[in-house]
């Protein structure tokens, strides 16, 4: 019988709490933003391979920051939990918020339960049929989900993002000047260029004759939105 | 909540890495859900079956083209249902065989796919697709035994190899890879016969949707269980093609003017038939 000295509850909460925002802060950010036809998702990363930014279901995509290896778990079994879904149910009948809220009990279990928190925050967007409202929903590391609307950022510099953000940020941009100014706010939130070789992007565009909605921004397509 | 919980979030299969699997995972958490062998051996002939379906490359990929018909025993079920689909966006799968069960594993089969894409982040290879098929059929054999045999047809775009691919099945799961055409089902042997008459290396997609529909219109004249285009009722054959752009469905009317040539006898290119249809 081992004896574990006593610690109490908030201290111990806000011990975890501190490692994971630590954590997150050495990692880069990325922005969710509402742009004319649908959702923009939007990262610095050096990795062309290794994807902050992905596809979970026909109008559901996913980001998130911090340690890699943890929040690429949740979107395994965030594609996991869509397929199935859809499978035994049926497509429509996958929405982003069952997902947020499978994730935020997921993460608040783990925040509570187990030796270390995840150093991770989410993002789970839906874009919406013609007419309807996009869904953005923000998961932190112990599970607080948030409904966003318009923009978020998530992750190192969130802070400074959404402040550079928030000055830029018009409804009903095209593509292109969401590409831009967002690519403007992380380089200015980092306080330095970001090159467009190491841009990630992806878009759930609800005019995409496709069933499935996420297109991936390719390093050609940046580079030509970007060039002056 | 019907699903395996998220938390914490393993391996599905076990293992090491992520398994991209989806029939494992459906396996895995929700077993009720897969096609199961039922306990009592099903009294033929009350089960629909799909008929026939065709498979052969041209010039820029496959095609692949099914009749409409589902029987039961000596009675029509049904005289619009569809045997041929798009397996993803390079490849299709056409399936003959007991209907609910082809229905099935093509469902599992086009979110197999999907969901491998989604977990690595990358496309299966069109060899890899084939052999996940085969294994999927052998994993039906117990249904087959009982006499619910499916036996697809499967071919895409082989983007490593830059031209079209086909393989075909048997109710075991044993899988061939075929050089030019290949039919399957309860006409399978008239359309091949068809075919082996009509088709060359290197022909057009309009030649190749015409003799398609050629094989299945000498099928459903050999062949009961084979329904031939009906355009009194506006019913043609399902036809999908496959090429470097991606695997499509032929609009309707393209298959039309593609039986309006066969009737009218033309083996020319496109625009040379298209007159004189019968009603």
């Amino acid at each position: 019988m081992t004896f574990m000295p006593y610690v109490p509850p908030e201290q111990l909460m806000k011990d975890r709490s501190e490692f994971a925002h630590k954590g997150i802060a050495r990692g880069k950010s990325v922005v969710g933003l509402e742009y004319a036809d649908g959702i923009l998702f939007i990262a610095e990363n050096p990795s062309a391979t290794l994807h902050k930014i992905s596809e979970i279901y026909d109008r559901i995509a996913f980001a998130g920051v911090g340690k890699y290896s943890e929040f690429e778990d949740l979107r395994i079994s965030g594609v996991r939990l869509a397929d199935l879904r859809g499978y035994s149910y049926g497509r429509e009948d996958v929405r982003a918020k069952d997902l947020a809220n499978a994730y935020s009990q997921a993460l608040s279990t783990i925040f509570t339960q187990q030796m270390k928190p995840y150093e991770v925050e989410i993002l789970v967007g839906e874009v919406a049929d013609d007419g309807g409202r996009n869904e953005i929903y923000h998961v932190l590391f112990d599970g607080t989900v948030t409904d966003e609307q318009g923009y978020v950022a998530i992750g190192g510099h969130a802070e400074a993002l959404t402040n550079a953000v928030r000055d830029a940020y018009r409804e009903g941009w095209d593509l292109g000047t969401a590409v831009r100014e967002c690519v403007r706010a992380l380089g200015a939130a980092e306080g330095r260029q970001i090159e467009p070789g190491s841009v990630e992007a992806g878009v759930l565009d609800r005019n995409r004759p496709q069933r499935r909605k996420f297109r991936r921004l390719g390093e050609d397509e940046v580079a030509a939105i970007l060039a002056p | 909540m019907t699903d395996r919980p998220l938390v914490p979030p393993v391996a599905s299969g076990g293992g090491f890495g992520a398994n991209p699997s989806f029939f494992d995972l459906v396996a895995a958490a929700r077993p009720e859900a897969l096609p199961r062998p039922p306990a009592t051996p099903p009294q033929e002939p009350g089960i629909p079956h799909g008929t026939t379906v065709v498979g052969l490359k041209f010039a820029e990929g496959v095609v692949f083209a099914g009749d409409r018909r589902a029987t039961e025993g000596y009675a029509i079920a049904d005289d619009r249902i569809e045997k041929v689909f798009p397996a993803d966006d390079y490849s299709a799968i056409a399936i003959a065989g007991a209907a609910g069960q082809a229905g099935e594993v093509v469902k599992l089969f086009q979110l197999e796919l999907e969901h491998y894409e989604k977990i690595t982040g990358d496309r299966l290879s069109l060899e890899g697709k084939a052999n996940r098929l085969a294994q999927m059929i052998r994993g039906n054999f117990a249904l087959a035994l009982q006499g619910l045999v499916v036996v697809p047809l499967f071919g895409g775009f082989d983007d490593r190899r830059g031209e079209g691919r086909i393989f075909y099945y048997d109710a075991t799961g044993g899988r061939w890879e075929e050089d030019d055409f290949h039919a399957t089902g309860s006409g399978g042997r008239p359309a091949r016969s068809s075919l082996k008459k009509r088709w060359r290396p290197g022909i057009s997609r309009d030649e190749a949707i015409r003799i398609a529909v050629e094989a299945l219109i000498d099928a459903s004249q050999e062949d009961v269980a084979t329904g031939g285009p009906d355009p009194t009722r506006g019913i043609y054959p399902t036809v999908v093609v496959v090429t470097a752009e991606g695997a499509q469905r032929a609009v309707e009317q393209e298959v039309r003017a593609a039986y309006e040539r066969v009737v009218a006898g033309g083996t020319g290119p496109a625009g040379s038939g298209g007159e004189g249809a019968p009603a």
